[in-house]
């Protein structure tokens, strides 16, 4: 919509300077900053480490949020990667966890993402520009803000559960600075950093309680630099002037000082993280064991280092000291990248700021920034000839963010102004900013018509449509009203056994389905655990607890994952039968996933786009589709996508389709899909009449309601006619009722056969027994036709005469012909004859519905 | 005013006679339901239990009222309901949703209806906004939300229940059934038809979750007590303003006509229709009903409107008709074509010429297309419109009887002509 991504132009991706690192094993070399530069376009974005982010990703419109850690090159030179701690969007928390919230989110609002399940390496060329990330306190208001670019972040959520940042460590403001390297993807950049606000750059400072958190780790040395980087928090919140002041002193100290803080920051993170998690009451292991094994091995060396003055060669050995720690598994990656990080976010982003005030000149420049603009020379050079070939409209935008930034700079803390009240959707908020935006972005936005285009079309509808009305109804919460008196309880054991009965009530335990339960699982367990993805087809008749045995799995699941047993994923279900066109599924889909609307052909271009990309942060998704012969369409486009997405590698997501016919694969779907679905296969058996009657006696719970052999009665006979859990339990309750109204404290035989009776018996036979004698004087005309003819088929002329012939015999007067006619078409309404179309007259041709021997029957009996 | 006086207070005839009108007519036209459902006692209690547990414990149900038109679906649930709503525990909780499959033709149709009558969040005034799509999410989740114990429950009365099956997929029912067999928004489904075999149209799935309960609404009246039936709804109440002309009413009434009904009770039509005509026979002139206006009634009432258009054929027309009716003897019901039929008429013609006139071919065409206006002929099955007029095949619409008895009553029908059409060969 309004960012950078939409436009479909070619970014070129390009280090700035040589690399500042290399490591060893993993044969990637570090560098500072990642310059972005539009081609055709002259100005270039600066990218460094501790900056905050836009990462594209499945969504156009909100890309994802994140904090540069770490900037490298692989092996080949070739990938630009970066190392990044992840802020998860409001839209990107699962709509049923925004309501531990327990407020409504603000639509610039982010979280700080302590889960584990996603990576933190990204391509760097997936990188859109940069974007401010602000803290707020928990119980501050949101400002009110005219900058969509602007994110606030109070709580961290961690897939689970949303916590408070501690303020103390979102103090220290995560930047740039090479000593500070406060666990990075903990941290909440939230105050610190502005794309290239001069003034975030050098402020370093983590909180003394974090600093004696940080002590207590062997790394001794440090003491001194830890003091001199609280002096400096406190400079940060200060104004730039202020701060530009002390990151001056702050250079003045002996580098170092600073080496030592930056060298220890390996194990600091760690150290860190305990100081934090125990303040916040979480008790995690893993933070302690990586700890324990991220930090101790790497010390010794550090020290000694810590020594050396010259920079750059100490940041070398630096890295050789990470070298060790490297290899790792993919769970403790996130340790390893806050390790890592420090050494590479100290560069850049000392880089960038320092352009920023070359560029704004409002601040002195440092003596530290001087020497490296000796080193940076060269570089600084190609990139001011570069700059000349920006366009004059991105350094505008480049310019007006800047200049929004240092202004608010020294309000930044106390500009908290109580945001809108009744905040609307995000996506309505975030569109709404675009507009106040507008005239900064405008010029942007036309050198795209396709952006344009895009942008506009979603923003027109909330604008256009006026205050309240359309607002209102689309903000209509789905609800019936409650009811004025609450419900009654059951009364007695009947009423108790009938609520127990009803299918709608949730059995602790499913019985009899204990090896397909085991079965799924099994396999969707493996497939969370794995990261994997995969199809799984389950069929059966209808009643068999096809639905109800994958609902029990993923409530077991999902349990397992709050446990911590297996990591966390995503659950949504949609259901063929629960959509008006096969189509929006994807719609459904993507609004269960994200909660975002789209129309169905959006939603399937986001959906094929987030399982194809090796987006980042991504959770399993478990997906099931119920009634899935529903979404069959000619093409069968729906069901391709919905099997072939499992199939990518980035996808992880886990398919359990559920359709009533077993060879729905062979019968209806092409070759191509067939071999998607692929062959895990389970087929659920009707229930046998033991376990229809285990069924009926687990729910009942030991309640005595029922005679054990009216029971086996029921299942008996369901488990003849079809199986269906359901009718067992329906005619099981229907029987209670007969039982209450007869006064018998037991449910016994006779109810039961009365239920029974009243569900199976066939209508037809005492229909024909209370019809009008003259319908059933026609029937018998038709019975006698249908002999005469030899065919099962008559016209109503002819049947007509036989009706006069038996009016006759039975000493009736005889009918007349629109009399008659008027007692067929009641027949026919009724479908004991089935008829042609009426217009036909006299002529049309009459079917029996019912066999000739029903017929017979009813009347002999008669 | 008299009205409000007591009972034997006299009134003018005239006035008399409009109270009875709108007294009987409220009752034929279904305005006013019986004090009390006969005959289908059984099934009132147990439909009202059942929706009373709905809306007392929250229990979904779903249920079926079958019968053959006329046997009073309609009347029963009506009547349920009123006994309900006396109820102020009922009264205060349920929500009705009334649905009919002549109405909401399709679920686009029945989904904007439900949300409107249940005043969901998405209705402004009168207007369901959204998207089809929209509109059945949106019912789905509130229903959702709902649960057992606190929300209001709904009743949904799908009247003409057969056609909802036909509506694609069957989306509606398999989300009403759905819902109320899961732990959802309490809801009682009551489905009114008049179709026997409608379990056989859901769809396999629906039917499953469908909980099975049909009540069947078949008569089984005897003739005296349909007979009494029929006074009790011709009788005048008690509260009648002049007690002296009801008493005359009723007694006319009870006394009249035991075997007049006969021939009506064979075919248990519903009676309103005829019950009507008499009373509107009824005039300040003949103050009650006699058993002649009871004959004419259901003479008007079975009358054949084919056989009554011969009455205004021409003769011409006629004798045509009588000739297809031979062509039919002889070939057994195959069809024929304008010029079998004027071959035909000419044989009679040559016979007996003096009575009629030998037509020319375009005037037999001109009277052949007029019976085909009229649609006592209709083109067979299959007959092409290329082939020329002369030679389409024609099937007559028309049963013997019916022509043979529109010659009777035909006014100067001439005598060759009535011969002609008892034999083919007189």
């Amino acid at each position: 919509m309004k960012y950078f991504t939409r436009l479909r132009v070619k970014r070129i991706y390009e280090w700035r300077g040589a690399p500042i690192g290399f490591n060893r094993k993993l044969k990637t070399s570090e560098y500072g900053s990642l310059s972005i530069r539009v081609e055709g376009l002259p100005q270039t974005t600066v990218i460094s480490a501790g900056q905050h982010i836009l990462i594209e990703g499945d969504d156009d419109d909100n890309p994802y949020v994140a904090r540069v850690l770490r900037l490298f090159a692989d092996e080949s030179g070739v990938q630009k990667k970066a190392v990044v701690q992840w802020f998860v969007r409001v839209s990107e928390v699962p709509p049923s966890k925004l309501q531990l919230l327990g407020r409504v989110p603000h639509p610039q609002e982010v979280f700080l993402y302590e889960g584990r399940s996603c990576e933190d390496e990204v391509n760097a060329e997936s990188v859109l520009r940069p974007v401010q990330v602000r803290h707020l306190d928990v119980a501050a208001p949101f400002p009110v803000s005219e900058d969509g670019d602007t994110f606030y972040v109070k709580l961290s959520w961690d897939s689970r559960t949303f916590r408070p940042v501690d303020p103390s460590l979102l103090d220290a403001p995560r930047p740039s600075h090479p000593s500070i390297p406060l666990s990075p993807p903990r941290s909440p950049p939230a105050a610190a950093p502005g794309p290239r606000g001069p003034a975030r750059r050098g402020l370093p400072a983590p909180d003394p309680a974090v600093m004696r958190g940080a002590m207590a780790t062997p790394a001794s040395s440090r003491k001194p630099g830890a003091e001199a980087e609280s002096l400096h928090s406190l400079t940060k919140l200060s104004a730039s002037k202020c701060l530009s002041a002390k990151r001056r002193s702050a250079t003045q100290r002996t580098p170092g000082v600073r080496k030592k803080l930056q060298l220890s920051s390996p194990d600091e993170p760690a150290a860190l993280r305990d100081d934090v998690l125990q303040q916040q009451l979480e008790a995690e292991l893993e933070a302690g064991a990586r700890s324990a094994t991220g930090a101790s091995p790497s010390l010794p060396p550090r020290i000694t280092h810590s020594l050396t003055p010259l920079r750059r060669t100490n940041r070398k050995p630096c890295r050789r000291d990470d070298v060790p720690l490297t290899p790792r598994s993919s769970r403790r990656r996130e340790s390893q990248s806050e390790m890592d990080s420090p050494p590479a976010g100290d560069d850049p982003s000392r880089t960038s700021s320092r352009r920023k005030e070359v560029q704004t000149g409002t601040e002195p420049v440092l003596e530290v920034l001087d020497e490296e603009e000796e080193e940076n020379g060269a570089l600084r050079v190609s990139r001011r000839k570069s700059a000349l070939k920006v366009s004059s409209r991105i350094r505008k935008q480049l310019n007006l963010l800047d200049g929004r930034l240092s202004s608010d700079e020294d309000e930044e803390e106390e500009e908290f102004v109580p945001s809108r009240k009744e905040l609307q959707s995000s996506d309505e908020e975030e569109e709404e900013k675009e507009d106040e935006e507008l005239a900064a972005k405008k010029s942007r936005r036309s050198s795209s018509s396709h952006t344009k285009q895009k942008t506009r079309s979603p923003r027109k509808t909330p604008r256009k449509a006026g205050p309240i009305t359309p607002r209102s109804h689309r903000h209509a919460t789905p609800s019936i009203p409650n009811r004025a008196q609450p419900a009654r309880r059951p009364g007695n054991i009947l009423e108790e056994a009938r609520a127990r009965l009803h299918v709608s009530a949730v059995p602790e335990s499913l019985p009899c389905r204990e090896q397909e339960f085991q079965d799924i699982y099994s396999f969707v367990e493996s497939k969370v655990l794995d990261g994997t993805g995969g199809c799984m087809y389950v069929s059966g008749v209808p009643g068999t607890g096809k639905t109800a045995t994958v609902q029990e799995v993923m409530r077991c699941l999902q349990h397992a994952a709050e446990q911590d047993e297996i990591p966390p994923f995503v659950f949504i279900q949609i259901n063929g039968m629960k959509m008006t066109d096969p189509h929006q599924a994807y719609a459904q889909i993507l609004q269960k996933l994200t909660g975002q609307k789209a129309t169905a052909d959006h939603a399937a271009a986001l959906l094929e786009k987030r399982f194809s990309n090796p987006a980042p942060r991504k959770e399993t998704t478990v997906l099931l589709v119920d009634e899935l012969d529903l979404l069959w369409t000619r093409k069968q486009n729906v069901m391709y996508n919905l099997f072939d997405w499992p199939t990518r590698r980035h996808a992880r997501l886990v398919v359990l389709a559920i359709a009533n016919t077993m060879d729905l694969p062979e019968r209806i779907l092409i070759n191509r899909v067939a071999s998607r679905l692929g062959l895990t296969r389970m087929s659920f058996q009707p229930y046998s009449f033991k376990q229809l009657q285990q069924i009926v006696t687990s729910r009942l719970n030991k309640l005595k309601a029922f005679e054990d052999d009216a029971l086996q009665l029921v299942s008996r006979k369901v488990a003849a006619l079809s199986g269906d859990a359901r009718r067992c339990l329906d005619i099981c309750r229907r029987a209670t009722e007969i039982c209450e109204r007869s006064a018998a404290g037991l449910v016994g035989m006779s109810h039961v056969m009365q239920a029974l009776d009243e569900m199976f018996s066939s209508p037809y036979v005492a229909a024909i027994r209370s019809a009008s004698t003259q319908e059933q004087l026609f029937l018998r005309a038709v019975i006698a036709e249908f002999r005469r003819l030899g065919l099962e088929e008559a016209t109503f002329q002819q049947v007509l005469v036989q009706h006069q012939a038996l009016c006759r015999v039975e000493g009736l007067q005889p009918v007349g012909v629109s009399e008659g006619l008027a007692v067929c078409r009641r027949l026919g309404a009724c479908r004991l004859l089935l008829l042609e179309p009426s217009r036909l007259g006299v002529l049309q041709r009459l079917w029996l519905n019912v066999s000739q021997d029903d017929v017979l029957f009813a009347l002999k009996a008669d | 005013m008299s009205k409000r006086k007591a009972k034997d207070a006299h009134l003018p005839i005239g006035e008399c006679i409009s109270q009875v009108h709108q007294i009987l007519r409220k009752r034929f036209c279904h305005q006013q339901l019986p004090v009390k459902p006969e005959g289908v006692e059984a099934q009132h209690k147990h439909l009202a239990e059942l929706l009373k547990r709905t809306v007392v414990h929250g229990e979904s149900n779903s249920v079926l009222i079958v019968g053959p038109r006329g046997a009073g679906k309609t009347m029963l649930l009506r009547s349920v309901l009123r006994e309900l709503s006396q109820e102020t525990e009922v009264q205060k909780n349920l929500l009705q949703v009334h649905l009919n499959g002549l109405l909401q033709t399709d679920d686009r149709i029945a989904l904007k209806e439900i949300t409107r009558q249940l005043q969901l969040e998405n209705v402004v005034g009168d207007k369901v906004f959204g998207s089809f799509a929209e509109n059945l999410t949106f019912l789905l989740d509130a229903l959702k939300k709902g649960d057992r114990s606190s929300s209001r429950p709904v009743l949904f009365v799908l009247d003409e229940f057969d056609l909802f099956a036909q509506h694609k997929n069957q989306t509606l029912l398999y989300n009403l059934f759905d819902v109320s067999q899961s732990a959802q928004a309490p809801v009682a489904v009551v489905g009114l038809t008049c179709r026997l075999d409608v379990l056989e149209l859901l769809e396999k799935r629906v039917k499953s979750r469908f909980s099975h309960r049909q009540m069947y609404l078949l008569s089984k009246l005897t003739f005296p007590q349909y007979l009494e039936r029929i006074r009790d709804q011709l009788s005048l109440p008690d509260d009648f303003p002049d007690g002296k002309f009801a008493q005359e009413w009723n007694a006319a009434v009870t006394v009249n006509f035991s075997e007049l009904f006969n021939v009506l009770l064979l075919q248990k039509k519903e009676t309103y229709s005829f019950q009507m005509m008499c009373l509107s026979r009824v005039s300040v002139a003949r103050p009650s009903i006699t058993p002649t206006d009871l004959l004419d009634a259901s003479r008007f009432c079975l009358a054949d409107a084919n056989a009554n258009m011969l009455h205004g054929l021409s003769i011409l027309e006629l004798c045509l008709i009588i000739a297809m009716k031979h062509l039919n003897d002889v070939y057994e019901g195959e069809p024929f074509n304008l010029q079998m039929v004027h071959n035909e008429f000419k044989k009679f013609l040559q016979r007996k010429s003096n009575s009629m006139y030998n037509f020319e071919q375009p005037i037999i065409m001109k009277a052949f297309e007029h019976l085909q206006q009229l649609e006592l002929i209709r083109p067979a099955d299959g007959a092409s419109a290329k082939t020329q007029r002369e030679f389409q095949l024609m099937r007559l619409m028309l049963d013997h009887s019916q022509i043979m008895e529109a010659l009777q009553k035909y006014p100067q029908c001439p005598t060759d002509v009535k011969q002609w059409a008892t034999s083919a060969f007189a």
